[in-house]
This record gives C-alpha cells, structure tokens and sequence, in this order.
C-alpha cells in the first residue's frame, strides 16, 4: 500500500466504516440523549456512503446497479422520520425529567 | 488532483465526526455534524452520484440538524458530566475492534479483490431515480410516503400536553 494511492473502492469503504465505528464509539461514550440521537445518524449516514460507492464501482452498462441508489434515498427519508419522532420523544422526556441524561431515565426498570 | 480532493473530503468527513461523538455540548456536536455531511456529500460528488450529494446537504444538512438545533435550543440543556474511564475505556475498545476488523478483512491477505471503478456512472442523473422510483420501487416509494405520514402523525401524539393523572379518560385538550 503506498503513500497515497489513487481512491479505488475499499478506501471509500474505509471511510464508510469509520463513519460506522465513530457512530458506534459515541453511541457507546456519550449519555446526552441528543449527542446519542445524532451518532445514530452518523451511522445511518456511513451506510449511504457505503451504498453509493458499492453501486458506483460495480455498475456496468448492461447492469446499472441503481438498487443502491435508490436505497440511499428510501434511507434518508427514514432517517428523516426517524428524527422527528425521536427528538419528539427527547422533548417528552425533559417535559416529564428535566434531564437528558440515559443513566437516569430508568422509569421503565422498575 | 482527485486523489487529493478525496483525502481531503475523507477527512472532513470523519475528523469532525470524531468530535460529535467526542463533544460534550450538544450545540458543538451539532455543528461539527453539518462539517462532516458536507465532506460526505463531496464524497458522494467524488462518486459521480450528484443527486444523492444534493439530497443529503438538503435533508441532513439542513432539515435534521437544523431541526437538531431548535430541540437544543428549546431544551437549554447544560452539557452533561463527562463518561466515567471505564466507559472510555470500554466504548475505544469496541471502536479499535469495528476497525482493526474490517482493516483485516479489507486489506489483509485473505481479502477478496474489490470491484474496479467502471466508465458508467448510474447515478449521474435524477432522470434515473425518477425512472427506477416510479417503475420498479413504486410500493416502496409509497409505503415510505405512509412512513412520513405516520410518523408525522406520531410526532403530533407524543408531543401532545397529555392531561394531568386525576383526569382520566378524556382526550387531551
């Protein structure tokens, strides 16, 4: 692997990944609800990266590969519905607790 | 010329997202999130994928975090206390372990070749999505409408001022 070589599909993957893994490190890391709520869109975005770069490098002519296209779309819209049903319920909740913090909305533990 | 202009979109898009998850101020997490979707959307241009670069600076960019934005600033919430060791300990140990895996299996010796990049660029055009969304994908063009609907309509429930427990029963003002 040389210094910088010329981007073939497993580096746009790479970043794909580390998009995934960092989505994955916050939602592990951090207790703020919305932080949590905006790496779980990290990781929704790393998996449109993901997508396009699978389909564009294996389109061929014949076959145009545009499934992965279109899924990046279907993704965005749910990722859109996603958040405003989420952030929704964040505002419940600090209605109800006054308090984002996830180590202490344990209502349903008990 | 393009080698550099993807490095340095990679690295914009997984440096600043490295300090969402590191932030502890949601308004700090917020801003660096629309850094990062910038990179990604030059990325998906890198990509040929013109459309979908668009769509996302759009959605992402400027509804979901705009609409991030207006919770953080209704919510007012202080930044919370910083995670005990253990979980930073725990949280870089599943991190170095996602990566230094798929690191093995991209680029170690029983790695499969990868694709090469073709001449044709499907995604070039929205031409092409309005056709494969309107012929092949139409059920799921419209559940996903459903979907929005749905979820709108889910929004409007949650958010609701439910009325206090001693009047059981009716329906919320």
């Amino acid at each position: 692997m040389s210094v910088m070589p010329e981007p073939a599909l497993e580096h746009y993957l790479l970043v794909a990944l580390l998009l995934f893994a960092i989505g994955v490190f916050g939602v592990l890391l951090r207790r703020n609800t919305l932080i949590l709520m905006m790496c779980l869109e990290l990781i929704l975005a790393a998996s449109i990266v993901a997508l396009a770069a699978f389909s564009r490098f294996n389109a061929t002519a014949e076959a145009p590969m545009m499934g992965g296209n279109v899924f990046v779309l279907f993704i965005i819209a749910i990722a859109a519905a996603e958040v405003a049903v989420g952030l929704a319920i964040i505002v419940t909740l600090w209605r109800r607790n006054q308090t984002l913090d996830v180590t202490e909305l344990t209502s349903l533990k008990h | 010329m393009t080698d550099w202009l993807f490095y340095f979109f990679a690295a914009l898009a997984v440096v600043p997202a490295l300090f969402v998850a590191v932030s502890r101020k949601p308004v700090n997490a917020a801003m660096n999130m629309i850094l990062s979707l910038i990179g990604m959307a030059a990325l998906l241009v890198l990509l040929e994928a013109f459309f979908l670069a668009v769509l996302l600076v759009l959605v992402y960019a400027g509804a979901i975090v705009v609409l991030f934005l207006f919770i953080i600033m209704l919510i007012d919430a202080d930044s919370a206390p910083s995670s005990g060791v253990v979980t930073w300990l725990a949280s870089a140990l599943a991190f170095f372990l996602m990566v230094f895996t798929a690191l093995t299996l991209t680029f170690g010796e029983w790695a499969v070749p990868f694709a090469e990049r073709g001449d044709m660029a499907p995604a070039a055009v929205a031409y092409a999505f309005g056709v494969e969304l309107f012929t092949r994908h139409i059920l799921a063009f419209q559940v996903t409408g459903f979907l929005l609907l749905i979820a709108m309509i889910g929004v409007i429930v949650i958010s609701r001022k439910m009325k206090e427990p001693a009047a059981e029963g009716g329906s919320a003002q």
